[in-house]
């Protein structure tokens, strides 16, 4: 039995058709089914339903042998004990940091400015600031970072943009680009092994439809 | 207060599975003695220097340090018992031809790893000093798959790879510190993308080579492929004929063989062949080998060195529960014919517990399935 984990939404949306390459049509739609183990047509082949964040989780235990997962969510688990084999080029957008519109970013940088950040991906952040040799503190949130600078918890936010739409409305402008984001096919370093004969096609599937 | 709480990653073992942890930890030192493995007893610590140097920021990481009260040093509690076994090698010994050794004992590590997610493994291996060739690669990949046996898995996959290729990757094309240890990170989890974005700027063979490897895995075909794809220099050439020829070795031990040419596990250490055993049901390998022909080096005595280890404490969650062996119940007593009795039964390997006064209620504690009763004139064992 393969067991794959991906999470609601956007990613599994954008996974079905992937899947269906692949020959896999899940039984129900995980947005009106309340179960958490979705069957499919493949008798051998199940879907787990798990938060975004805890993919990689499921899948380095082995109670996964494979998933999907975004890279944010990838380089803030840190890979471990995972294959991370396939770019599946679906759920782009770009993690970035933002700012109040009135907030002089560059100026506060030269300065040497000790910034506050609030962010969900603080592994992510702090690598990047270290990176640019800036101090900052960080604050970890669960959900509406854009809050925080407007409401002088933070002076900046590191997090994920694809339309822009909620940081124009809460006057909020990107002025760095932290890293391109996509969602990976990610897979048990045991499993991918073990279980070579049954995964191949699948990631061979998925590898080809993507090229198309 | 829960004085009694334990670290996190760090946990007693109880009786039923200590019984059988010693007992397999027996049963490997035994096979390992039967094919000449000495057995050595390194230092729970030592000096960071001796304990770390050469094997790569990893075990620096995973090593606990302490300072030495005496000297004012520091010192590391062994994260890994392959260095202390080589640093015996190269120091204690001297010897200038094959040594062969063994060790079981328990290490700790800042971080759970394995298996078993504990931070304090126990680990047995066996290690061979002093021959290059693919002869002693063989001989250790078969005692790690017959070790493995011994503890009662079945089904073993063992994969191979050899740091080799990577580096001769690396060296023939002249990469940067830094290239080389990004391209090793994206490797090592299969990142295909995230090579190709590394070797972009590089010549289209190498950046065709270093791609193709995150695909080199699966079956001895796969070889044959690599043998078309990658740059024909003696190093690739030499491991890939290796690892051809050294799983052909193990057909009559009855286990899969597969490879995975971007598998880099110890690329700071191991110099050559690397292997790892994994079985259904195990979400990480049982058990990891390799050679590491430079450890030795910085001791002052370069020596050819191949070996395995596992962890004894994952190793046991792999195989069904463990079953406490039955008892026999003695009652109390100083009938010289019931201590004969159970000094005999004692011999021929049966525990016999005889009871102590007050605790008669308590009895069902003690396991027993069996007691000694007097009948006949003399005591017998019976059914409870």
């Amino acid at each position: 039995m393969i067991t794959i984990a991906l999470s609601k939404g956007r990613i599994f949306e954008e996974t079905t058709p992937l899947l269906a390459a692949a020959g896999i049509i899940p039984a129900e739609d995980p947005e009106s089914s309340r179960k958490l183990i979705l069957a499919t047509n493949r008798y051998d082949v199940r879907l787990i339903i798990v938060r975004a964040t805890d993919v990689p989780t499921y899948v380095q235990y082995g109670a996964a042998d494979l998933g999907i997962a975004g890279k944010d969510v990838l380089d803030e688990h840190g890979g471990e004990g995972l294959y991370q084999p396939l770019d599946l080029q679906i759920a782009k957008c770009k993690m970035m940091v933002a700012v109040r519109e009135d907030f002089d970013y560059l100026g506060a940088i030269r300065r040497g400015a000790r910034l506050k950040v609030v962010t969900k991906y603080v592994k992510t952040a702090r690598e990047h600031f270290a990176a640019k040799g800036m101090h900052v503190d960080l604050i970890k949130l669960y959900g509406s970072m854009e809050l925080g600078p407007l409401v002088g918890l933070a002076d900046a936010i590191v997090d994920l943009v694809s339309t822009g739409a909620t940081l124009r409305a809460n006057h909020l402008t990107a002025v760095e680009e932290v890293g391109d984001i996509s969602s990976r096919l990610v897979a048990n370093q045991a499993s991918f092994k073990l279980n070579r004969t049954q995964l191949q096609p699948i990631l061979h599937a998925f590898s080809t439809a993507i090229t198309k | 207060m829960d004085n009694w709480l334990l670290p996190e990653y760090i946990e007693d073992v109880l009786p039923t599975e200590a019984a059988r942890i010693e007992q397999l930890r027996r049963r490997l030192l035994d096979l390992f003695r039967s094919h000449g493995y000495q057995y050595v007893i390194p230092p729970m610590l030592e000096y960071l220097e001796s304990l770390i140097t050469g094997t790569g920021h990893d075990l620096d990481i995973a090593t606990f340090k302490v300072v030495d009260q005496l000297t004012g040093r520091l010192m590391g509690v062994r994260a890994d018992m392959t260095p202390q076994t080589a640093r015996i090698d190269a120091h204690m010994l001297n010897n200038q031809g094959v040594t062969r050794l063994c060790y079981a004992g328990s290490v700790l590590r800042t971080k759970a790893d394995g298996l078993a997610q504990t931070r304090e493994p126990l680990q047995v291996g066996a290690e061979l000093y002093g021959h290059a060739g693919v002869e002693s690669d063989i001989e250790i990949q078969r005692l790690m798959i017959k070790a493995l046996q011994a503890t009662g898995i079945k089904d073993l996959h063992i994969d191979f790879s050899h740091v080799g290729i990577f580096g001769s990757l690396v060296k023939e094309n002249k990469l940067s510190d830094a290239l080389e240890q990004a391209l090793y990170a994206a490797l090592q989890s299969k990142d295909k993308s995230a090579v190709s974005q590394l070797a972009k700027g590089l010549d289209k063979a190498i950046h065709n080579a270093l791609i193709s490897l995150t695909d080199l895995n699966g079956d001895v075909s796969i070889i044959d492929q690599a043998e078309k794809i990658l740059p024909a220099t003696p190093v690739i050439q030499q491991a890939l004929q290796d690892i051809r020829q050294v799983s052909n070795q193990l057909a009559d031990l009855g286990v899969k063989v597969g490879f995975d040419l971007s598998e880099l596990r110890g690329y700071h250490y191991h110099s050559g062949m690397v292997f790892a055993a994994y079985a259904h049901g195990c979400s990480g390998p049982l058990a990891l080998g390799g050679r590491y022909d430079e450890v030795g080096s910085v001791f002052g005595r370069a020596r050819c060195a191949s070996g395995f280890s596992l962890d004894l404490r994952g190793v046991v969650l792999a195989l069904p529960p463990a079953v406490l062996p039955k008892a026999i119940f003695a009652p109390l007593g100083n009938d010289l014919d019931l201590i004969a009795k159970i000094e005999a039964l004692r011999h021929d390997g049966e525990i016999v517990i005889q009871e102590l006064s007050g605790h008669e209620e308590h009895r069902g504690e003690l396991n027993c399935d069996r007691k000694l009763e007097h009948y006949n004139s003399g005591w017998h064992v019976v059914k409870i």
